[in-house]
């Protein structure tokens, strides 16, 4: 009961700034924390991240081909657009519901936003985490596509413009996660996700390529907004550049300028939230 | 200089048509426990909420130690630490990661912080259930461990909001008795609280805060005793014959200070026929009238039975500040 250990109260006039070091402390202990919970869920997260593109890969990619619904070859462009899903979708995840739950219920991030690290820090660890866990869902889908198609489409020319996808298609959906996140209150948070959730799985271009859908000019144009069409066509461009994409560079020039303007809002709204 | 100061400090949420902190000034001095004592919306929370860097002032300054709260709120929180009203406890990691990894988010390294967390969660009767979420906690357990967890990084100030609302009995007391060692061992206690009897048993000193503007500062004693002809003195006498005659009670109220005399009719008079019970409203100390009524009735061939001493509450100085109740 004799604890000894609070008893500096006066720590004198400190007015030089919080040295960089003590915030990056903070930062990659907030971020190790994340990664701890992770590690000890790790099997929900894999069936959580995984079920999903599973299910669609295996009934668009294996099934129907296997009854002759779609032709040969649908698997392989339907691959690069899973990757891409894959990405997206799990970065939103990972922080959009924590997120919402944390700051309208359980007001679990106090402790992290009180915490000797900028409030904006905060923000950035939560973006950084859920990239991190959108990228390696997404490279367990590669595995899984051997396994479930047999053989995916792969060329090692491609690997550099993949990554980069996979960056930006990472970093796209912790932006819509930190978006929504900071702007739903939770009461709303099952309507917001399946008002968002949905348009945005299936006009994103993970099923189809782009430049096929000159046929359907309203979609087409309704795909374009989507930015995870751009994450689908670089993925494709990829690893199937035989079959017609968006060229790469608008690709990234677009991606970089969504992923900025998510960032801008999503932070501005986390400020809003964590400081009243 | 001071723990914690504050100095015209408002603060005007977007929208509403009045300050919710209305310019307020105080400082606490270093070691000292200091209550915010007022009913709930009357700024209380808004204003810890502001030293505590998660409410930014419209005007004025708040510091904790040298930092201005505003200006480098990063430092602030490294002096800082938050007991919240409801747990906001890490529900995901058990309570001794919820220690640890606090400790780790301001630096302690980690055979120091995993040292300090088995003393705390010792202290707080809560080691064996260290491995346990916090889930399954009582508000009790959950706010001894939100108590220990802001004891793992040595803040300088401790700052509770409403630290024993909503808890049973013993748990308060045992909330208590920890806050009081914490005193012993100088940190700085900043507490909001609608209880009276709470900041009068815990507070040194005791701002009372309504409409965002804070009303009265001074230690709970001065408080009360500022409060003249709320003192009562009341008085158990043997009567002779069963009554208490006029001449005495009229000298009882000629006595310095006695402002009122009231013969008080017990309700239950058979219980002891022959005594009776009178009530003296006094201005300024009642105990000081001890000797000189015991005296006057020793004189008169009375014995004085009993004593009773009332002083007026904290509650009695709010609605006296007020006009109303605290509830």
């Amino acid at each position: 009961m004799s604890a000894t250990f609070v008893s500096k109260p006066s720590p004198g006039p400190a007015r030089a700034p919080v040295p960089h070091a003590s915030q990056a402390r903070a930062f990659t202990a907030v971020l190790r924390r994340d990664l701890y919970v992770t590690g000890k869920e790790l099997p929900v997260f894999l069936a959580q991240v995984i079920l999903q593109p599973l299910f669609l890969l295996f009934v668009f990619g294996k099934v129907l081909g296997s009854l002759g619904y779609t032709q040969h070859g649908y698997s392989d462009l339907l691959f690069p657009g899973l990757l891409a899903l894959t990405a997206v979708i799990t970065g939103m995840q990972t922080l959009a519901f924590p997120l919402v739950v944390e700051f309208g219920w359980t007001k679990e991030i106090e402790d992290r936003l009180l915490a000797p690290m900028s409030t904006a820090l905060v923000a950035a660890e939560k973006v950084l985490f859920a990239a991190m866990r959108a990228m390696t869902a997404t490279t367990i889908m590669i595995p899984v596509g051997i396994l479930v198609l047999g053989s995916i489409p792969w060329r090692w020319s491609g690997f550099p413009l993949l990554v980069v996808a996979l960056v930006l298609g990472s970093l796209l959906g912790a932006g819509l996660g930190l978006v929504m996140g900071t702007l739903v209150v939770p009461q709303r948070i099952n309507i917001v996700f399946s008002l968002v959730f949905t348009p945005l799985l299936f006009t994103g271009c993970s099923q189809y390529p782009w430049p096929s859908l000159s046929r359907l000019p309203w979609f087409q144009v309704v795909t374009a907004c989507n930015p995870m069409t751009y994450v689908s066509e670089a993925m494709r461009a990829a690893l199937v550049p035989e079959v017609p994409h968006i060229a790469p560079w608008v690709c990234i020039v677009v991606l970089v300028g969504s992923v900025s303007a998510l960032m801008a809002v999503g932070v501005r709204g986390f400020y809003r939230r964590a400081i009243d | 200089m001071p723990a914690v100061e504050v100095s015209d400090l408002v603060k005007r949420y977007p929208k509403s048509p009045v300050n919710a902190v209305d310019g307020i000034s105080f400082a606490v001095e270093p070691g000292e426990v200091f209550g915010l004592l007022g009913p709930n919306g009357a700024g209380k929370t808004t204003t810890i909420g502001m030293l505590t860097t998660r409410v930014r002032p419209t005007s004025g300054r708040a510091a904790i130690g040298a930092i201005d709260v505003a200006a480098d709120p990063v430092r602030a929180r490294s002096l800082l630490a938050v007991v919240p009203q409801r747990s906001n406890l890490d529900r995901s990691i058990s309570i001794r990661r919820n220690l640890t990894f606090h400790a780790a988010y301001h630096g302690v390294p980690a055979a120091e912080a995993s040292r300090r967390a088995d003393e705390l969660l010792e202290q707080f009767g809560l080691l064996e259930r260290g491995d346990v979420k916090p889930d399954l906690f009582s508000g009790g357990q959950s706010q001894r461990m939100m108590i220990a967890r802001a004891l793992m990084h040595e803040p300088m100030v401790l700052f509770l909001d409403e630290p024993s609302t909503g808890l049973d009995p013993a748990a308060r007391l045992f909330v208590w008795d920890r806050l009081r060692e914490l005193r012993e061992r100088g940190v700085t206690l900043m507490l909001t609280t609608h209880d009276m009897h709470e900041a009068a048993t815990l507070a040194d000193r005791v701002g009372i805060m309504d409409h965002g503007k804070l009303l009265a500062l001074d230690t709970p004693e001065a408080l009360m005793r500022g409060l003249a002809g709320s003192s009562t003195l009341e008085l158990s006498v043997q009567a002779q014959n069963g009554d208490l005659p006029e001449p005495l009670v009229q000298a009882l109220g000629q006595l310095a200070d006695v402002e009122q005399v009231e013969a008080l009719h017990d309700d239950m008079p058979d219980a002891d026929a022959t005594e009776r019970r009178v009530r003296l409203y006094v201005a300024g100390d009642a105990s000081q009238l001890i000797a000189p009524t015991a005296t006057l009735l020793a004189d008169r061939g009375f014995a004085l039975n009993g004593v009773d001493l009332g002083t007026p509450t904290l509650e009695d100085v709010f609605i006296n500040l007020t006009g109303r109740t605290l509830r």
